[in-house]
Formats: structure tokens, C-alpha cells, sequence
């Protein structure tokens, strides 16, 4: 990670949009930034993920809806110290979401002024660091009402989809989540209250400050202590139940 | 529970135009023969009012036997036993009353001159019973039609909310957005193209603006404003979209509600079609038969992708509309399979006189 030296090297720029014309206009109006090169283009998330890796880009301009991999999906699982910027036609919510979270974002059409301002923006934050919290800004952007259906996880190289009715269980670990599926445990970089906000509630209870649990796998309540309880899933495990969480159960199940 | 006591605002004027029936009353137990005035007033008020709520209960025979829908004899034999139960207990509480009236001195002799009258007070109970009967068929046709009004109303209003919605999603704000930056990308690598999108674009809006003010029109305009839009589609997604018909001269000529197929032909792209990085193709089909009209959409849409919102409620918005214009001869129904989407509408086929 080295910074371009004086008069040194262009910054690698990736372009990620699944619409052509939409790569094109990027390309044209970055090709006139001073100091930037474009090192790829990319037609969908996994393929953005490839060339990340590939081609080591600094800075990523990403469209939001794309095959394969979302572009917040796409940015969860992407090296972190690799500024994003995103694209997008018209999404009230993930402006929202942007806005909250400090990320940049370009609404098309756009001027080439704007995009020039966006790489000034984005050697800002490169230069003064501090990753964006990608899986917050995901769970953050979406409709009210609406939840997600799949969680994306990083794994060395590997990227796991995992769809939100074989999500078993989270657990909150100092700063990572540890998600439970089929019997997998997997590692994500995220809070588990933004986590939870995500998630349908009717599905998925906080049962504690740092548990998560999918609902229909609940098979009983047992006290445990003065006031506090413990929940067996129907694989056996246990899971502490708070005061809060138990309240929750109860409101739940009626 | 009866529809006067339901509400509490008619109970008093009911009550109120009963009291001319304690005239009558009055003046049928005074007859020459019959009792003292005096009595005759201290007993038909109570009995009015108590006639006033017993005639009430006629309105349960009333709404088990529909004047129109009930054979001759069950109504008469049911009508004629209430008729009888009702005025027979209206007879014994007279006779209580005239009974306990009798043991004040000033009423002395009531209980016999009651027992000459109680015959012709049975008669007049029958006949009050048949009048609330009468009453309460009509009290029943009123409800029934104001039933039927109210549902009407109601669903003229999901008709006209159904089309407000249409109208307001007909732009999304997302193709447009998206279109403008097309063309924006165009002008400077292919301005011909770049020409050819907005002449595409702006023949899409002028066509959805003009249909959107209609009731009703044939499925080939309605094709033809799909055409429109998958135009504007055609130069963004590349040789990524292909879209396929199988139409039929006579289904073209059927009619439907405007802006029925655009907003599917368009969830089939959104949904479908941009969810896969080798793109696909649309199919469209309409057929026409045995008095019906078949329409199919179908898409292939990439499993593995993320869902996008949105598809529910404009699935949602047709149905409702099928629903608001033909009740349940609009047939509507989507499936999901492993990696295709079916729409398939199947309506009564109307075509302009």
C-alpha cells in the first residue's frame, strides 16, 4: 500500500456497472481526471471481486444493482482499504444510508466535474484511512419493511452466500460476528445490532445483547438463574436468553 | 342483533311512530262493550310498547326466509306460528297487567271485562305481528341495497387507486435515471444511438401519457407501448435483451385495462433479465379463445443473484386491478421456477363493438 510518489504513478481506478453505456461515460469522463487510470471494467460482482483482486485498484466506482453480487455485497467482501464510490440512478434509501455512513456517491447522469471531485474525495479517504463499515451501510440501505434475504461472507479467498433461511444463529465476538449456518461457523466484520435491524423480526430474535437466533429453530426455554434464561435450538446448542430478549420471546410466541 | 337496537339514534323515533298504534289500541279495547276509557289507556300503553319490542323479533323469520328466495308454504307456516307465539304472549301479559290493574279499587271489574276482550286482542296481535313483518322485509331490502352500493363504491375506489398507482409507477424514476445517463454515454461515443434513444424514450412517455387517460384498450396498442419501452431497454442492455412474440390476430384486437402488460414486461427485465450477466430473453404471448384471453410473460432470472425490490408490489398492483375490473373472471397468477418467472392473465375476451 504504497502511496503514488511525487510526480509518480496514476491511481488504479476499477469501473463496475453492468450496463455498457454506463461503463463508457465512466471511462470517458475519468480518462479527462488528471492522475487516474482506469485498470478495468466489470460487468458483474463477482467478476468486480476477480479484477479487485487482480488488477489492485485504489478506488472502485460501483453500480448498486448488478447480477451475481449486489454492490454492497460487493463492497463487504472487498479489500477494505480500497475506496469505493458508488453509482447509482435513483435510491432514496441507499442515499440515505450513504449519507449516514460518509460514502461517496455519483447520481446519473452525471458531469465530469463530479467524477473529478469524487476521486479527489476518495484520495482523501485513502489517505487519511479508517475503513468504511460496509456491512452497517448495507443493512442500513434498504426499504423500510423490506429485510435482507442473504448474508455475504468472506472466507481467504472464497466467497460465501449465505441465504437468510439457512442462517442459523449470530453471536456478537469484540468486533466480528460469528454466523452460524448448516453447522458452519463463519467470521464477518460487522455489529450485530445492525445485523439484527436487517433481519426480519419475526424471524430472527435478539435473544441477548450478543445472540441472535432464528426463531423456528427454538425448540425450548429453560430458566436458568434469577431472573435469566437459556435457549436450546433444535440442534442441541444453548444460547443465553436476557431479560430483554426473554420479553422479546414472550411478545413473539404469544 | 336488529338493525334499530344496533343503533341507538333509532330507537326513539321507532318508538315514537309506534305511539299512534296505542291509539288504536285504546280505541279497540274501548269499543262499546268493551272497557272504561280509563282502562283501556292504562293498558294499551304498556302493551304498545311491548309489542314495540316483541314485533322485532320477527325480523330473525324475516332474514332466514328471503321474501324472493323462500318457498310459499315454509313462509307462511313460519310467519303464521311466530304470528301465534308472539300475539299469545302479548295476550298473557295483558291479561297480567289487567290482572294486577284489577286489584286497584279504581279498576275494580277489569279482569272481567278483559277476558270478553282478550279474543279480539289475539287478532289484533296476529295482524300487528304480520304489519312487523312487512316492516322488517322492508328494512331488510333497504340494508341489502345499501350493501350492495357500499361494496360497489368500494370497489370502484381500489379500481381508481389501482390506476393512480399504474400511473405513478409508469415512470419509474429508475428508468428514467438511467436512460438520461445512456444517452448522456452516447452522445459523445454515438451520437446517431444517442439520437435514437431519446426519439425512443420520448415515443415511450408519449405513449404511456395518452394511454394512461383511457378505460380500456386493445392488446396491440398495449403491445405496441411495450414495444416502446423495450426500445429504450434494447440500448442499454445491448444483446443482452431479446424479446420474443407469439401473438394471435384476434387476441390482438381484445381489450384491457391500459398499462396492464408494460409494468410486467418491465419487471421481467428488472427482475429478470438485468439479474444475469448473459442477459436472455422475454417472451410475450397472447392468445385468444373460447371466449378468454390468454396473456404469458416469461423471463429467466439468475437464482444466484441478489433480489431487487419492488416485484412484489407491482405484481400485487396488477392483480389488484384484474380483480377492480373483471371480479373473479380476472384470473392472475405468477410462478417462480428454478429459474424462470411465468405471469400468465387470463380475462374474459371483450373487444370494441
Amino acid at each position: 500500500m504504497t502511496k503514488p510518489g511525487a510526480g509518480g504513478a496514476d491511481i488504479g481506478v476499477l469501473i463496475v456497472d453492468d450496463e455498457e453505456p454506463a461503463r463508457t461515460i465512466l471511462r470517458e469522463h475519468l480518462g479527462r481526471v488528471p492522475g487516474v487510470r482506469v485498470v478495468g471494467e466489470c460487468a458483474d460482482g463477482f467478476e468486480a471481486l476477480r479484477s479487485a483482486a487482480e488488477l489492485s485498484p485504489r478506488i472502485v466506482f460501483l453500480d448498486i444493482e448488478m447480477p451475481k453480487l449486489d454492490g454492497f455485497e460487493v463492497l463487504e467482501l472487498l479489500d477494505p482499504s480500497i475506496a469505493a464510490v458508488f453509482v447509482t440512478a435513483y435510491d432514496a434509501y441507499a442515499v440515505k444510508a450513504f449519507e449516514v455512513h460518509a460514502v461517496d456517491y455519483v447520481l446519473k447522469p452525471f458531469e465530469p466535474a463530479r467524477i473529478a471531485v469524487a476521486v479527489d474525495r476518495a484520495r482523501e479517504r485513502l489517505a487519511r484511512g479508517g475503513p468504511v463499515r460496509a456491512g452497517e451501510l448495507h443493512a442500513a440501505a434498504r426499504p423500510e419493511g423490506t429485510y435482507l434475504s442473504r448474508v455475504v461472507v468472506r472466507d481467504g479467498s472464497r466467497v460465501h452466500i449465505i441465504p437468510v433461511e439457512r442462517l442459523d444463529a449470530a453471536a456478537a465476538k469484540d468486533d466480528y460476528l460469528e454466523l452460524k449456518s448448516e453447522g458452519r461457523t463463519y467470521l464477518k466484520q460487522q455489529t450485530l445490532a445492525s445485523l439484527a435491524d436487517a433481519l426480519d423480526p419475526k424471524r430472527f430474535v435478539r435473544v441477548h445483547r450478543s445472540h441472535l437466533v432464528r426463531l423456528d429453530l427454538l425448540a425450548r426455554l429453560e430458566p436458568y438463574g434469577k431472573g435469566s434464561h437459556v435457549a436450546v435450538l433444535s440442534d442441541g446448542s444453548r444460547v443465553p436468553v436476557s431479560r430483554e430478549g426473554h420479553a422479546r420471546l414472550k411478545e413473539l410466541l404469544g | 342483533m336488529h338493525p334499530i337496537l344496533a343503533h341507538r339514534g333509532r330507537l326513539l323515533p321507532y318508538l315514537a311512530a309506534c305511539a299512534p298504534l296505542a291509539v288504536i289500541v285504546t280505541a279497540l279495547l274501548a269499543r262499546p262493550g268493551g272497557l272504561f276509557l280509563g282502562e283501556a289507556v292504562a293498558l294499551a300503553v304498556p302493551l304498545t310498547f311491548a309489542f314495540a319490542f316483541m314485533g322485532l323479533s320477527a325480523w330473525y323469520p324475516c332474514r332466514q326466509l328471503p321474501l324472493n328466495a323462500s318457498k310459499v308454504v315454509p313462509l307462511v307456516v313460519t310467519h303464521a306460528a311466530a304470528a301465534g307465539v308472539v300475539s299469545g304472549f302479548w295476550v298473557g301479559f295483558a291479561a297480567l297487567l289487567a290482572g294486577s290493574y284489577g286489584l286497584i279499587p279504581a279498576f275494580a271489574g277489569l279482569r272481567g271485562r278483559f277476558a270478553s276482550q282478550a279474543v279480539m286482542l289475539f287478532a289484533a296481535g296476529v295482524l300487528l305481528y304480520l304489519l312487523a313483518a312487512a316492516l322488517n322485509y322492508v328494512l331488510l331490502a333497504l340494508e341489502t341495497a345499501s350493501e350492495a352500493e357500499r361494496r360497489e363504491a368500494e370497489l370502484s375506489i381500489l379500481a381508481r387507486e389501482a390506476e393512480l398507482a399504474v400511473l405513478k409507477a409508469q415512470i419509474r424514476p429508475h428508468f428514467l435515471f438511467n436512460s438520461l445517463n445512456s444517452i448522456s454515454a452516447l452522445a459523445s461515443s454515438d451520437p446517431p444511438r444517442a439520437q435514437q434513444m431519446c426519439v425512443r424514450l420520448g415515443d415511450f412517455l408519449r405513449k404511456s401519457l395518452s394511454l394512461g387517460e383511457k378505460t380500456s384498450i386493445s392488446v396491440g396498442e398495449e403491445l405496441e407501448l411495450s414495444r416502446a419501452y423495450l426500445a429504450v431497454e434494447e440500448l442499454r442492455y445491448g444483446s443482452r435483451l431479446e424479446v420474443e412474440e407469439e401473438l394471435d390476430e384476434r387476441g390482438n384486437r381484445c381489450l384491457v385495462p391500459p398499462l396492464l402488460l408494460q409494468p410486467l414486461v418491465e419487471n421481467a427485465i428488472r427482475h429478470g433479465i438485468a439479474t444475469r450477466v448473459e442477459g436472455g430473453t422475454v417472451r410475450v404471448g397472447v392468445a385468444c379463445g373460447g371466449g378468454r384471453l390468454r396473456i404469458l410473460i416469461e423471463n429467466p432470472f439468475d437464482p444466484e443473484s441478489p433480489a431487487r425490490p419492488g416485484s412484489g408490489r407491482g405484481l400485487e398492483n396488477v392483480r389488484k386491478r384484474l380483480t377492480a375490473r373483471y371480479g373473479e373472471e380476472g384470473l392472475f397468477a405468477a410462478k417462480r421456477l428454478a429459474d424462470r418467472y411465468l405471469v400468465v392473465i387470463s380475462v374474459p375476451a371483450e373487444t370494441a363493438a
